[in-house]
């Protein structure tokens, strides 16, 4: 029998429904590889051996009598951001030590309602703020990619860093993520996985602890595009809960997958050639252009002039929404307390202690944006600017643009520790470009593997669609993989 | 616009986020260079335009009136680092 860890989850729901192995099988695999890998990759903040291996003996029952979900019996791994009853569940924060939610996000649910299995929780940059995984409050995960010959150990993006890594190293199916400007695309491109953001409303973000309210959007990393369509469609619901969740079908993504860009219009927009963009991005988005055109699809260059004014105002909104969702860690309800002479002592010292350095700079620049005096010229300002970009989109979509090929970074995964990064904030907030205009529209975008760069790193290019026209993205990102191919990592761990 | 490191203690007292000596003076320069980075907002013409308020135009959800969830004290305080009889303990606040 193959690896069992090298399945694709389509791969894996139809061996366990076609009785070729167990769920207990699978779930144990797994958890050998997580056990065998962790401590080099530092992909999962917590294991679940116990829990994971009842449900999967549940799983088997039901599987046994040809019952059961649409993914019944595949484990999977879920980020730290998702609450899941009892559970560790911080963040990947030291504000939240020992918090054990006594409820499960609607996301997980709806994932344990269809039969998955849980093998633990995985890394990611604290209150998902982050590009590299490196403000987690657990350390770094690392990317199981490495540059050819060399042994320098990179970042694996983030903030779904964890998410990334276990689906590229082999420790679970699939992964849930969840995206505020770029935070599941990103680390898939960086790990040669396939990540989709879905319109803004598609998961419900009841249960996800909240970084950017108007922009959080949960989604899948996966290893394939059809990977990713049946996450999708287990993901996705309507949730009263969630008051922007959306009153809108969830349609069968898989039977999508195979439908081809023949006759669509893929808008190609020439703002995001960027000054100083490298010539493997130039010469990788050119392979994308070529794939497209030779499944059949009309390429036609478009413009969205606004494009370069997303990341300046997503660094005012993102930040503005967050310092009111943060305030709630205060050191009363939960989570880490210290010690104050009154009441406003031990919230200051608490906070003081419980966030890393990148979460208190991104609440104080809330705070600020926010304050009296500064509110118009800053987030009211980049709320207009967000409607600036959302129509230049809405423009190229009634002139007949199907979706938007783009590529997903500008780099390929660096160096963990990277100086430049460190020192300066905004070049390491450059990393998400090409991706955050996405989430300031509310559009989906996926992520899709479409080579290596010359030191035989994976580079992702990214399609974007209309709202809740994730079908033409599994689509469109079907046809780079078919032509691109798979990219596994060689295994140094 | 730029602060100060006046600004900034100011700033990390309303985020209620103590800060540790030399601490405001590595901030300010960190968070001078994010307002930088966002200054280039002021040269877009914003004449006219609406803020954006939501993802897509919809109407708020509204719910019945009713009592849907609750009697759940137990678990609202059982991740509190101080309680006594289902209350939250804090530091006194009045004398």
């Amino acid at each position: 029998m193959t690896d069992l860890t090298e399945l694709t989850l389509a791969e894996a729901r139809d061996g366990l429904a076609g009785k070729e192995f167990t769920s207990s099988e699978i779930t144990n695999a797994y958890l050998g590889a997580i056990d065998a890998a962790n401590s080099a990759l530092n992909a999962y903040v917590a294991i679940g051996h116990d829990k994971a291996r009842t449900m999967a003996k549940a799983s088997d029952e039901k599987l046994a009598k040809g019952q059961g979900g649409p993914l019944e019996g595949v484990p999977l791994g879920i980020k730290d951001l998702f609450a899941t009853e009892g559970d560790h569940t911080q963040a990947c924060s030291r504000i939240l030590d020992d918090f054990h939610p006594p409820y499960e996000s609607t996301v997980t649910a709806n994932l344990w309602a269809d039969g998955a299995v849980m093998l633990g929780k995985l890394n990611m940059d604290e209150f998902a703020m982050g590009s590299s995984n490196e403000t987690s409050g657990y350390g770094p995960v690392k990317n199981p990619w490495r540059a050819e010959g060399a042994t320098t150990d990179l970042v694996p993006g983030g903030s779904s860093g964890g998410s990334a890594t276990a689906v590229a190293a082999g420790l679970c199916v699939a992964a849930t993520a969840t995206d505020t400007g770029g935070s599941i695309r990103q680390p898939a491109a960086f790990t040669g996985t396939v990540g989709i953001k879905p319109t803004y409303g598609r998961c419900s973000r009841w249960g996800v602890v909240a970084f950017a309210s108007s922009l959080d959007q949960a989604g899948p990393v996966t290893r394939t595009v059809q990977d990713a369509a049946i996450m999708l469609k287990s993901m996705a619901s309507l949730d009263l809960k969630d008051s922007t969740s959306a009153d809108v079908p969830v349609p069968d993504f898989e039977a999508a997958v195979e439908r081809g860009v023949k006759g669509l219009t893929i808008g190609i927009p020439k703002e995001y050639r960027m000054d100083g963009m490298s010539d493997e991005i130039e010469s990788l988005w050119q392979d994308g252009i070529a794939m497209m055109k030779d499944a059949g699809a009309e390429i036609r260059d478009i413009s969205l002039p606004h494009t370069k004014y997303a990341l300046p105002a997503y660094y005012i909104v993102a930040p503005a929404e967050a310092s009111s969702n943060l305030a709630r860690y205060d050191g009363v309800r939960y989570g880490l307390r210290e010690t104050g002479k009154d009441i406003t002592d031990m919230y200051e010292k608490s906070r003081a202690a419980g966030f890393g350095d990148e979460v208190k700079r991104r609440i104080m620049i809330g705070t600020y944006v926010l304050s009296a005096g500064y509110y118009d010229a800053y987030y009211l300002r980049a709320q207009k600017v967000r409607t600036l970009i959302k129509r230049d989109f809405e423009t190229a979509f009634d002139e007949g643009v199907d979706a938007i090929l783009t590529p997903a970074t500008p780099s390929a995964a660096f160096p963990i520790g990277d100086n430049e990064r460190h020192v300066d904030p905004v070049a390491m907030y450059l990393n998400d470009i090409f991706t955050v205009t996405v989430n300031m529209a509310g559009l989906p975008g996926i992520a899709v593997p479409a080579g290596l760069n010359a030191q035989k790193l994976p580079l992702g290019l990214q399609l974007i669609g209309k709202p809740f026209d994730e079908e033409t993205l599994f689509a469109a990102g079907r046809v780079i993989e078919k032509a691109a191919g798979r990219f596994t990592p060689e295994r140094w761990w | 616009m730029s602060v100060d490191t006046d600004t900034v203690h100011r700033v990390a007292h309303l985020s209620r986020i103590a800060l540790k000596e030399g601490e405001a003076e590595r901030m300010t320069s960190e968070l001078n260079a994010i307002l930088g980075f966002v200054e280039q907002l002021s040269e877009v013409d914003v004449e006219g335009v609406e803020p954006m308020t939501s993802v897509r135009p919809m109407a708020m959800r509204l719910r019945d009136d009713e009592v849907t969830d609750g009697g759940k004290a137990d678990d609202i305080v059982k991740n509190a680092p101080a309680t006594e009889d289902h209350f939250f303990l804090v530091p006194k606040v009045v004398e």
